[in-house]
């Protein structure tokens, strides 16, 4: 399929997982995230892969922990209350340096919320969110055609550092409608070849292995020195995540800018419509967009604050969360002002404008 | 010299950790023993509980997972369904079954998941130091229990059995005992009855082993198979609940 497609992004990320690989999924319903799970229970059985809808948000992500100890490609998604569930078994995923790809169509919080988008989920995405010294790679995407090639990134990741990847998007981006082009499906020989690079670790039948019975999927050290190597080991892993997997897009960043604004996902879109209007009326705003927001792009950001830079503008749809990321990459050096809506609500490009230009 | 007693090759070298008179080296002997004589060992994936058997997957010479409490069916269900080609079996205590992870136990039950459930009771949770249990009988002092279950404020023991037995969808479920030598050569049979029906892909399987535990029930060994016979053995009675290979009339 190279022509493109409209589709709602929850589709899209599925379709495309289904591409990337993936033939297993488990997930409970929950809104907005809905379409998501029909599709992989509608389209699964087509490419001979597994849907089953778990009893609970635990289970599902704990089958994702036993099917990736299998060495396979496999997925589970949710909205934001789902997700705090997911975090015993992301945790689990993590000390046992296994790959696994988690879909976060984010809702209004905290507890029950609403199920209209936002983006209160960054702490726990970004920082964390179960118990424990791990870290998630977690990317956000700001456009359905995003959503749809970060399903295949987020598997390459998983593969190549064995670690849980986060899509962190929104009810927006999930429900959606925008034109996708889609990648082509893994060939066989593609997926013989996945299946192989997850040999050495993954637990398989025995047999190729006369000598070898014993396989182990685990995050349990009882020996306090054992684990310090093993936790040590995992912080190296995410030393290398940060020195190489950090991105992110640059919108409108020039010597002129006066302003620099910082937002992701959802509320980049709508910061990108008041960076083209007050360009058109002669005021210069850059936007660094991450895309990574674990790792964190504060590099990108520090190097976009030139000498006209007056201020840093940071829009999230929350109370202020990846604020904290933005002082850390601007270091006192500017004012960081910071523009949210909480509730499952939308800022306007007006308003945006309006904070910019703010004295 | 002629070899008549050995360690399963299905058992590691590794020294058990756990308590003198405890059962449970009883019941991975027997999962061990069957899976030698069935030759399973090589498409063997079982998953390890949180408790006093968390380190089962040390001890089982065959692939092993670590579950979170609970969810261990779960985990087992992914790897089933990762790798249909394989035979997977769950061990778990009653603390970790039938309280944390009651609703994974039930719907991989219900699913019919292609799997084998060893499900150890002893009426307390070993491991953290002798609580309460789900299975913890009406009256017995526990740490969390001091002044004797109260079933009135509590509720009674859970039987796991009967639970399951509602389903349809199970294959198998049998409960047994460990408690005398004539019990455990009975449960040999039970256990690689299950284990034969997981390799021959026929359902969900599951047995539970009435099991004792010395040190927190605060006995010496045999005092603890006394009373676990007299005590534990009228409330959960030992006894085949399913067997669908009777009714499809192949056994």
């Amino acid at each position: 399929m190279s022509e493109k497609v409209l589709m709602k992004g929850n589709e899209a990320v599925a379709e495309a997982a289904l591409r990337a690989g993936c033939r297993l999924y488990f997930a409970y319903p929950i809104t907005p995230q809905s379409e998501l799970i029909e599709y992989m229970a509608k389209m699964m059985s087509k490419v001979d892969g597994t849907f089953v809808q778990a009893e609970s948000e635990v289970a599902a992500i704990n089958m994702v922990y036993g099917a990736s100890g299998c060495g396979k490609r496999v997925m589970t998604s949710s909205s934001s209350p789902g997700i705090s569930l997911k975090m015993e078994g992301i945790s689990y995923i993590a000390g046992a340096n296994l790959p696994a790809v988690i879909v976060n169509v984010q809702r209004g919080g905290p507890g029950l919320g609403d199920i209209q988008p936002a983006q209160g989920d960054y702490f726990q995405a970004t920082k964390g969110g179960g118990h424990g010294d791990y870290k998630t790679i977690v990317v956000a995407p700001s456009t359905v055609q995003e959503f749809a090639d970060m399903a295949d990134l987020a598997f390459e990741l998983a593969d190549k550092y064995r670690n849980p990847v986060m899509i962190l998007s929104d009810g927006l981006l999930g429900q959606m409608m925008e034109p996708v082009e889609f990648k082509k499906p893994k060939t066989d020989e593609e997926m013989k070849k996945l299946d192989e690079q997850h040999f050495d670790w993954c637990i398989h039948p025995n047999e190729d292995e006369p000598n070898h019975h014993h396989h182990e999927i685990n995050s349990l050290e009882i020996d306090p020195n054992v684990l310090e190597q093993h936790v040590t080991k995992l912080g190296e892993k995410y030393d290398k995540i940060e020195k190489n997997e950090k991105r992110h897009e640059e919108y409108n960043i020039s010597d002129d800018n006066e302003v620099v604004l910082v937002a992701f996902g959802t509320a980049a879109r709508i910061a990108k419509s008041a960076i083209d209007e007050l360009k058109a009326e002669g005021t210069s705003v850059g936007l660094i967009r991450p895309i990574t927001v674990w790792p964190y792009p504060y590099e990108a950001i520090s190097k976009a604050l030139h000498e006209k830079v007056k201020k840093v503008v940071v829009c999230e749809l929350n109370l202020g969360q990846m604020i904290e990321d933005v002082k850390l990459a601007v270091n006192g050096t500017l004012p960081v002002e910071f523009l949210g809506k909480v509730g499952g609500i939308l800022f306007t490009p007006e308003e945006v404008k309006a904070k910019i230009l703010e004295k | 010299m002629e070899v008549i007693a050995k360690r399963p090759e299905s058992l590691t070298d590794l020294q058990f950790t756990y308590c003198p008179g405890c059962t449970h080296g009883i019941s991975h002997r027997l999962i061990a023993e069957a899976m030698d004589e069935l030759e399973m060992r090589n498409m063997m994936m079982g998953v390890a509980p949180v408790g006093c058997s968390v380190f089962a997957y040390k001890f089982f010479d065959c692939d092993m997972a670590e579950a979170a409490h609970g969810r261990a069916p779960a985990l087992a269900t992914g790897m089933k369904r990762a790798r249909p080609d394989m035979h997977v079996f769950t061990y778990q205590g009653d603390g970790d079954l039938a309280a944390i992870g009651t609703a994974e136990i039930i719907h991989a039950a219900n699913r019919g998941e292609h799997i084998t459930v060893f499900f150890v009771n002893n009426a307390i949770y070993g491991m953290t130091g002798g609580q309460m249990a789900p299975t913890t009988l009406p009256g017995m002092k526990t740490t969390t229990s001091p002044y004797g279950r109260d079933e009135k404020d509590i509720g009674y023991p859970i039987k796991v059995c009967e639970l399951l037995d509602s389903l349809d969808s199970p294959y198998f479920i049998e409960r047994v005992s460990l408690l005398s030598p004539q019990d455990i050569l009975k449960a040999k049979k039970v256990v690689k009855k299950a284990l034969r029906y997981n390799k021959e892909e026929r359902g969900f399987t599951f047995v539970e082993f009435v099991s004792t535990c010395p040190t927190n029930w605060g006995m010496d060994a045999k005092d603890a198979i006394n009373w676990a016979k007299e005590n534990m053995l009228p409330n959960f009675t030992v006894k085949n609940f399913r067997d669908k290979a009777k009714e499809e009339g192949g056994e």
